[in-house]
């Protein structure tokens, strides 16, 4: 429910931006989203559309680029692949991981005009 | 009035506040009027040309909470130049969140300063609860909003007056998942969850056990007549948040609130000592 805020936030740094680096309307949006974020790429996609109607990215097209997670297994003491939050280490089943990334969400780049 | 946020959540009320739709408007004519300044050629080459695009890439690279983060940061700055340990309390709606509050604020009251922002999608229901234990309380409406942000917690805070060195609770909205990835410029978050909601809670929510530090596990007093597994629930939360430390309390009976308090005696102390050192550097440099 809150990627339609995470979507208003959005929004505020491409108004902001536009002021800083002169554009006026929003063509692409390119998001960064770990896969250990909480966010769900399908609500954020149907968030999105509502809430850029009438802004300066109103028709804008969202690329979402999905990031893996990755963790620090303390039993192995190497980084692993982690598809979720609570999953074992792959190779020593540990559940003793921490998270070292993708649980990141980002705007990494725009196409504007 | 804000004079530097955009109001996105326009539906949130503080009490005894207007903090919506006609400064949300205002805000809005003023982003307009900025960039009708820009003209349609200002491309990177300065190229007129009809019918040439004047399609541009601009990196951005922030954080999408970056906003949010923002005032969630100042916020920690006031807590932390104050000496105020804010804990943010989050867990389902029924988990006895609002009891155990106002449980721990009567027995912590004569002994430190507390105050209380409470959050809730309506009504002023619970702020007057804490209030009825003689605690100041201010009650944030987050109307269609799933979590409190920072932003709303910065207003919040200009309302009560907070005490140097006080305890400031904020009791979130009952919600497992969204308030998890707003900061509010707390020191910790405490997850409450009660052993009347089955002990996968922490598998079933992995977002908010892994932000919390500390979590509390309420109505034990109730442990002779239900199934829980207290050794299985410890046991996932710890898999999804290693160093979670865990208070096994009964706000109604009061069995195991004492660790509890004196976590929060410590951690406030910790704090204190902290801005002793702080202001004692400040001073010395001066």
């Amino acid at each position: 429910m809150h990627e339609m805020s995470l979507c208003e936030g959005v929004l505020q740094v491409l108004q902001t931006e536009a002021k800083r680096q002169g554009f006026n309307k929003v063509k692409t949006v390119w998001l960064e989203i770990g896969d250990l974020s909480s966010v769900e790429p399908d609500a954020m996609r149907f968030s999105f559309d509502v809430v850029m109607q009438n802004s300066l990215a109103q028709d804008a097209l969202l690329e979402i680029i999905h990031l893996p997670g990755v963790a620090w297994c303390m039993q192995c003491a190497k980084n692993v692949a982690a598809k979720k939050r609570y999953a074992a280490c792959p190779d020593c089943g540990s559940y003793q991981l921490q998270i070292v990334s993708g649980d990141a969400m980002r705007i990494k780049e725009l196409e504007v005009e | 009035m804000c004079t530097v946020c955009g109001c996105s959540e326009g539906e949130s009320r503080i009490e005894g506040d207007a903090h919506h739709h006609a400064e949300d408007s205002a805000h809005h004519t003023e982003h307009h009027d900025h960039t009708h300044e820009h003209h349609y050629g200002h491309g990177p080459a300065h190229a007129h040309a009809p019918g040439m695009s004047q399609s541009r890439m601009v990196q951005i690279e922030q954080d999408i909470l970056g906003k949010n983060n923002e005032y969630a940061n100042a916020n920690r700055l006031l807590f932390t130049e104050q000496g105020i340990l804010t804990l943010n309390l989050v867990s389902s709606p029924g988990s006895g969140k609002t009891t155990l509050l106002t449980k721990t604020l009567e027995d912590l009251k004569d002994e430190m300063s507390l105050a209380v922002i409470e959050g809730d999608q309506e009504t002023s229901r619970d702020a007057e609860r804490i209030r009825a234990t003689g605690t100041p309380a201010i009650q944030i409406n987050t109307g269609k909003g799933c979590h409190l942000d920072a932003h709303q917690v910065g207003h919040a805070v200009e309302h009560l007056a907070l005490t140097p060195g006080s305890v400031l609770m904020i009791e979130n909205v009952g919600n497992l998942v969204c308030p998890a990835a707003f900061d509010l410029g707390e020191a910790s978050k405490v997850a409450i969850l009660s052993i009347t909601e089955g002990e996968d809670k922490p598998i079933k929510y992995p977002d908010m056990f892994h932000a919390a530090d500390i979590l509390l596990l309420n109505k034990i007093d109730l442990l002779p007549y239900l199934d829980f597994d207290i050794a299985q629930c410890i046991e996932y939360a710890r898999r999804i948040n290693p160093g979670i430390q865990i208070f096994q309390v009964s706000a109604k009976t009061g069995e195991g609130m004492q660790a509890w308090y004196q976590w929060i005696r410590l951690t406030q102390q910790s704090r204190l000592i902290g801005r002793t050192a702080q202001a004692s550097t400040t001073h010395s440099s001066l």
